[in-house]
């Protein structure tokens, strides 16, 4: 189990990261925490040509809370995030989600930005995400572009870079008031790739019912799978236990076709989808309710 | 002597300094000057005919010093030895078929190794590896027990014209009898399936052959350093004195470790001598799962007989052993299942048979437990079911029925895997498991604990088991006790460690002997050159066998020490006294001489050693018990199960355990421990998942499940000593103990959980996914009736319906079209007609990490009908491994002048992708499908676009 | 022609320098170049944690990274936490006293992480230390020696 041999480069800024992506294209890959990355390498299912390693990109690294949203830099080490006061404060579900991403080993080195390059479908940050519409600057020598989460994943470790774009800085809307949050997934073990997970993100109106829903599921389709009907199933009505039910029906049936592996059954997937779903929207409702009595009305 | 003062002391171990500061010797840490390093091509496929091997390309790679096949071995190669003979069962049929160095004419498991690289670094060598070319012809793999033994069935050994092993039949009484006498019969089919070792360290093997002292140093991860030197003094033609094996700190062994002898251990010596300069192997984990040997497939038809009251009349049990694809260790396991199954109770009647199958599976040998946690779980479930059936409390049930405390030396009748019949030598049942009781709070939880969580909807439950384990089993072990001049005791023993604290535990017996501090008592394990004789360490017998021999040549010191002290002090021997690491006439007063200054005055320089004295105190004693020591306890559990998700947490566990008289509690303490954290691993996440096809389908630590701090419960533990009167110290073994009834008292508590739902667990492991299905068959009223064999990994299978958007006679063209179909195979190249219905060409496929990687593809049209559909066989290979199989396609006319297309491929995945791709494989193949139909259907557009429609 | 970079890198606050193919696992590079035998490799893929070391102090896999990223870096190994075997740290002398390790294997990459792990949580509890733990696999002891010896450990205070 050693890697095959590969061309390696360490840019010392984005541009020459950049200027190397559009060198080589489709052989290079990008090397950021490599948590991914280098497990497949030592099997040798990912044979790169070239690998850019942009482990020195310090700019690409931070925290920081911004008028229109919180930037968290691609290369933020997923441990950083998780240590952030900023994170817990600005964007509490990726706080929530962060201790469920593998291991602090594994999280020492994982950034932000690799894991949503990554978009494997049963990763958490992905789908918290998408939970939570943030919008994410592709850069490439030429151009640079934002796109929105739900745009951003196109499939099965698919998303919509170029081979020469560059993931670079990643944006979380404020939160409104009157919402609350959850995570949830169940995995084998700690750690592990959850054989099914659950972000939510609520938010109720003035009189306490449901203003807008986002849910979003991992590890029941090819990537993070946004549950419109979830959301729509349950936006309008009070937050009672049958509309969190009925919302949590219509995503597992409605917006997954989960696959199977050995772990799970697609049944199981489905099943769990709909017990994690209704989980979350209930913890997030009552968050919810929770954040509009501290809020100025 | 006076009290002990090092036997029963929780003694910190002499070992551990060395390891926590990495400064121990592990085997892989051998590196001497100029060593090649090995790599093995092992075969993909579980059962295919050898056709050619060509290693050219690979040969002439730089770095890559040597590529070895079965061809180049000549005379060295030849079937490795039967291990352990068959004991003498009346009937007995046992077919043997032992392990190769290589792959020669058949591949009979995946990873079967087929070729081995030398090269000058890992790296280099597994780069070689894709320059193999080796051809295939696959042969169906025979994997499910009960068709292995059909007529007609396809053979793993073709010579043996069957798959059976070995079929076994031991009774005691007359079952048939019994049973028309019963009240309640109860009969039922239980399943427990493949796990594996899994020690943190994988195997490793460096050799070293000096030419000029015509010596060979072999650092070995074994188990058994001394059988492993003998063979390869034998096999190398070498006297035994040339070859030194040593098995440094070894990283856990846990049962595979001593299987005599590995492929690999056979093949690194060999070069190692052919090329003039060290070699090494280390074992990666993907190796591991392949290379290393396993357990324990097993169905058994098993059955009960009790009177109204509970009492057990007798037991029949019919089952059938999965051996895997070579026997080389006997049936060391089954037998092990078949007298274990027996446990602390007293039943009259016992008809036990097994069949020992061949499966194009990675051989089967001893994993702790070696067997005997299957008889636990059998017996133990069906007594289970009776209580449910009587109406008795579990605990009660099991209490009717111990054997009472009068009962020993207690002899079953039946043969133990040692050969011997099986005796137990001592025990006290009914204690243990009223004090297990009582730890855990057995009457209160059930009382009142329970009712009241119940009420409040939650779902916890209860179990509790026994078991009863033989340990300590010949033939015999050594040691050799010095006492240096320094004062230091240095012991040699055949024996190898892996963890078990051999180098403090037989210290202490050592210490307690001689009166010296333990830490002065310096444990030299597994090394040829120190000690010589003896086989290994196994079956829960490092201390008891090991540990006697010991305590016989420490107390042949102390001898020699009191007579020379009593010569030097002028003084009776029998007045002298050991303190301490001194001697000195009984008497606080009186001078004491450090029994290093006696060890030198009995080495003297000048002068005369008498005749009949030997110089130096040192003596070497053996014991060679003809019987073991019977282990034995009790296991209680609480779960609380979430049906909603099928996640089970462990909120107690308790195990009150025998194993005589305990050397060290803090080690006895570790080895339970650990023993129940493998024993849960094997009852709820770790399961080794074979496909219809043989491919192990989560040859990973991601997919194969250890259990983690998070998933293991701290043990509540409690010691019964009952002595064994079999060796001089008492001893029992207890290194198998805590994994045996772990899975069977998990059983128990989930059922208990889940009452209210009302399922029955009748195999094992059990994972969530499982527990799912059975709750939601439960619900369903669907748990009647026999439970099927618990399903397997499958082949993979693609299915679905597409519409097209034109008339049938337009797809059925379509799909006949090379270039149409290459379309329709997303990443193919150039195909291109081979044969009249058939295709070549390359796929290169890649998907997220994967990089994309070529096939070679072949495609062939078999079974056309037109314009009904086809059938395609498809076949890729390329480094990473296979797909093969054959895709169905059906073309009806749609509903509105289209054509529905269904299609159903089973296929089968192999190598690289198969072991650890699992995660993805239908995602992927979903997607590649989805994507493959869409672009046929544009072509089609296209087509009848242009036609003029 | 195959590439080969520099490392100069500092480990257990030695200084060193080597040029290597850039494929080198970091793991491969302490063990074969440096000699750094206490680092063990069992599973290659990130999942065992036995070849964990501290890379500027954090807990990394050192089977996921390659040697010349660590390069300009510092390396912490188990060699680097005693200066004997005579002189254990309090760390490693609760592991000895309660029984935390068996064959000893998987021992140094979680003394690696638990001297991060204590550095953060003074006084961890036992669902913090089992949470810390659960990115390392032990097939011996069960993992309750390894936590009391946590517990022990942190009781007295005792920076590792």
């Amino acid at each position: 189990m050693k890697p095959a041999p590969f061309e390696y480069h360490r840019p010392d800024t984005v541009d020459e990261a950049l200027a190397l992506l559009a060198e080589y294209g489709g052989d290079a890959r990008a090397l950021a925490g490599g948590q991914s990355l280098v497990p497949a390498m030592n099997f040798r299912l990912a044979r790169p040509r070239v690998l850019v390693d942009l482990n020195r990109l310090d700019s690409l690294s931070y925290v920081r809370a911004e008028a229109e949203g919180l930037h968290l830099g691609a290369m933020t080490r997923q441990r950083a995030v998780e240590r952030s006061e900023v994170v817990r404060r600005d964007a509490p579900l990726v706080a929530e989600a962060i201790p469920f991403v593998a291991h602090p080993q594994i999280r020492s080195r994982g950034t932000v930005g690799g894991s949503v390059a990554h978009a494997d479908p049963a990763a958490e940050l992905p789908a918290v995400l998408l939970a939570l519409g943030a919008r994410f600057q592709a850069r490439s020598r030429a151009t640079h572009r934002w796109i929105a989460a739900g745009e951003f994943f196109t499939g099965l470790f698919a998303t919509a870079l170029a081979p020469d774009e560059l993931l670079t800085d990643l944006v979380i809307p404020p939160r409104r008031p009157r919402t609350g949050w959850a995570f949830a997934e169940v995995s084998r073990r700690h750690g592990d790739y959850a054989l099914a997970g659950a972000a939510a993100e609520v938010t109720l109106d003035q009189r306490g019912d449901v203003a807008g829903a986002r849910i979003a599921l991992l590890s029941v389709g090819d990537g993070p799978v946004l549950a419109r009907e979830g959301g729509a199933t349950l936006t309008g009505s009070a937050p009672s236990p049958e509309a969190i039910g009925a919302a949590a029906h219509a995503a597992a049936t409605r917006d997954i076709d989960p696959p199977s592996d050995i772990h799970a059954s697609a049944a199981y997937r489905r099943h769990l989808a709909r017990v994690l779903v209704r989980r979350v929207l209930t913890a997030a409702c009552q968050r919810a309710r929770g954040s509009s009595r501290s809020d100025p009305a | 002597m006076t009290a002990p003062r090092y036997i029963g002391a929780r003694v910190p171990r002499n070992e551990d300094a060395r390891l926590l500061t990495g400064r121990a010797l592990f085997v892989d840490d051998v590196e001497p000057p100029g060593t090649l390093h090995v790599a093995f091509y092992r075969s993909d496929q579980a059962h295919a005919r050898l056709r050619n091997v060509d290693p050219s390309a690979a040969r002439r790679r730089p770095g890559v010093v040597a590529v070895y096949t079965a061809w180049d071995l000549g005379e060295y190669w030849r079937p490795g030895p039967l291990l352990v003979p068959p004991p003498p069962i009346p009937g007995l049929v046992f077919h043997q078929a032992t392990q190769v160095p290589l792959a020669r004419d058949k591949v009979r498991h995946v990873g079967e190794p087929i070729a081995m690289v030398v090269a000058e670094s890992r790296y280099l060598a597994e780069d070689a590896l894709d320059d193999i070319r080796v051809e295939l012809d696959p042969l169906p793999a025979v994997v499910d027990l009960e068709a292995a033994l059909r007529p007609g069935a396809p053979l793993v050994h073709d010579q043996l014209g069957t798959n059976l092993a070995a079929h076994v039949v031991q009774r005691k009484g007359d079952y048939q009898r019994a049973r028309r006498k019963a009240a309640v019969v109860i009969r039922r089919r239980l399943f427990y399936d493949r796990g594996a070792a899994a020690a943190i360290e994988n195997r490793a093997v460096v050799a070293s052959w000096d030419p000029r002292a015509e010596e060979l140093t072999v650092w070995d991860t074994t188990q058994a350093p001394i059988p492993i030197r003998n063979g390869l003094a034998r096999l190398l033609g070498l006297l035994e004195s040339q070859v030194r094996v040593v098995a440094p700190f070894v990283g856990g062994g846990f049962g595979p470790k001593i299987m005599m002898v590995y492929p690999e251990e056979v093949l690194v010596p060999w070069a190692a001598i052919r090329l003039g300069r060290p070699v090494k192997w280390a074992e990666d984990r993907r190796e591991n799962f392949y290379a290393t040997t396993q357990e324990r497939g097993q169905i058994h038809d098993a059955e009960i007989a009790l009177t109204r009251d509970g009492r057990i009349l007798g037991v029949r049990d019919v089952f059938l052993h999965d051996t895997g694809a070579y026997d080389p260790y006997g049936l060391t396991v089954p037998i092990n299942t078949q007298c274990t199954l027996l446990g602390p109770y007293d039943i009259p009647h016992y008809y036990s048979e097994f069949r020992a199958v061949f499966t194009n599976k990675t051989i089967v040998t001893p994993v702790r437990g070696a067997g005997r946690q299957h008889g636990v779980f059998v017996i133990e479930r069906l007594l289970d079911a009776a209580a449910r059936e009587l109406g008795l409390d579990p605990a009660e049930i099991r209490r009717r029925n111990f054997l009472p405390r009068k009962a020993f030396p207690h002899n079953h009748q039946i043969i133990f895997q040692d050969s011997a019949p099986l005796v137990y030598d001592s025990g006290d049942y009914l204690p243990a498991l009223e004090r297990a009781q009582a730890l855990i709070g057995y009457e209160q939880f059930r009382r009142t604990e329970q009712p009241a969580l119940r009420a409040a909807g939650r779902h916890v439950g209860i179990g509790i088991v026994t078991y009863v384990e033989g340990t300590g089993i010949g033939p015999y072990e050594g040691a050799r006790v010095t006492v240096e001049p320094s004062g230091r005791v240095r012991v040699a023993t055949g024996v190898g460690t892996q963890g078990q604290g051999h180098l403090t535990a037989l210290a202490q017996i050592v210490a307690e002997v001689l009166d010296v501090p333990v830490e002065r008592v310096h444990v030299i394990t597994g090394d040829t050159r120190e000690f010589h004789w003896g086989t290994g360490t196994f079956a829960s017998r490092g201390a008891v066998v090991a540990g006697s021999a010991c305590y016989a040549a420490a107390a042949r010191v102390r001898e020699k020490i009191l007579g020379v002290a009593g010569r030097v002090l002028g003084a009776d021997p029998k007045k002298i006294e050991l303190r301490h690491g001194t001697a000195r006439v009984r008497g606080e007063a009186n001078p004491a001489i450090p029994i290093g200054q006696l060890a030198l005055q009995a080495n003297p320089l000048r002068g005369a050693v008498r005749p009949g004295s030997e110089p130096g105190l040192e003596a070497t004693a053996y014991f060679g018990p003809d019987k073991g020591s019977t282990a034995n306890g009790v296991h209680a559990m609480i779960v609380e199960v979430d049906p909603e998700t099928a996640q089970v947490e462990i909120r107690r566990y308790v195990v009150v355990h025998d194993c005589g008289r305990l050397i060290n509690p803090l080690i006895v303490e570790g080895q339970i421990q650990g023993g129940v954290a493998h024993g849960i691993g094997n009852a709820f996440y770790e399961r080794l998942i074979y496909d219809d096809n043989g491919q192990l389908l989560n040859a990973s630590l991601m997919d194969y499940l250890l259990p983690t701090a998070l998933d293991v419960p701290r043990v509540e533990m409690d010691h019964r000593e009952t002595p064994s009167p079999f060796n001089p110290a008492g001893i029992k073994g207890v290194g198998e103990a805590g994994a045996i009834p772990a899975a069977a008292v998990f059983a128990q508590a989930v059922e208990d959980a889940l009452a209210d739902i009302g399922l029955e667990i009748t195999e094992i492991p059990l994972s969530p996914n499982r527990l799912f299905e059975l709750i939601e068959d439960a619900r369903r009223g669907r748990a009647a009736g026999p439970i099927a064999a618990p399903a397997g990994g499958r082949a993979l299978v693609v299915e679905g319906r597409f519409e097209f958007a034109g008339p049938r006679e337009a797809v059925w063209d379509l799909l006949l079209d090379p270039a149409v179909l290459r379309q329709a195979m997303p990443g193919a190249e150039l195909l291109e007609r081979a044969g009249a219905d058939g295709y070549r060409g390359v796929l290169k496929v890649g998907i997220g990490p994967i990089t994309a990687s070529q096939f070679a593809l072949t495609v062939s049209i078999v079974d056309p009908d037109p314009p009904r559909g086809y059938a395609l066989r498809v076949d890729a290979r390329g480094p990473l491994g296979f797909v093969a199989g054959v895709a169905r396609v059906t073309l009806t006319p749609g509903a509105s002048g289209g054509t529905d297309l269904s299609y159903r491929a089973e296929l089968e995945v192999g190598g690289t992708i198969a072991a650890v791709g699992q995660r993805l494989l239908e995602s992927a193949s979903r997607v590649m499908t989805g994507r493959g139909l869409a672009a046929l259907n544009r072509e089609l557009a296209a087509r009848l676009g242009g036609s003029g429609r | 022609m195959t590439q080969r970079l520099g490392v100069t890198l500092t480990v257990n606050g030695v200084p060193h320098r080597r040029t290597v193919e850039p494929r080198l696992l970091l793991s491969d590079f302490l063990r074969q170049e440096l000699g750094l035998t206490g680092t063990h490799v069992g599973c290659e893929h990130g999942v065992c944690g036995a070849c964990t070391v501290l890379l500027d102090g954090e807990p990394v896999r050192s089977c996921l990274l390659f040697a010349v990223q660590a390069d300009g870096h510092e390396v912490t190994t188990v060699e680097g936490l005693a200066p004997s075997p005579e002189a254990l740290t309090p760390l490693q002398a609760a592991f000895r006293e309660a029984h935390g390790l068996q064959c000893g294997f998987c021992t140094p990459g979680i003394l690696m992480t638990l001297v991060a792990f204590l550095r953060e949580h003074r006084t961890p509890d036992e669902r913090e230390i089992r949470t810390a733990l659960s990115g390392h696999l032990c097939r011996c002891t069960g993992y309750q020696g390894i936590v009391d010896a946590v517990k022990l450990a942190a009781a007295r205070g005792a920076a590792p």
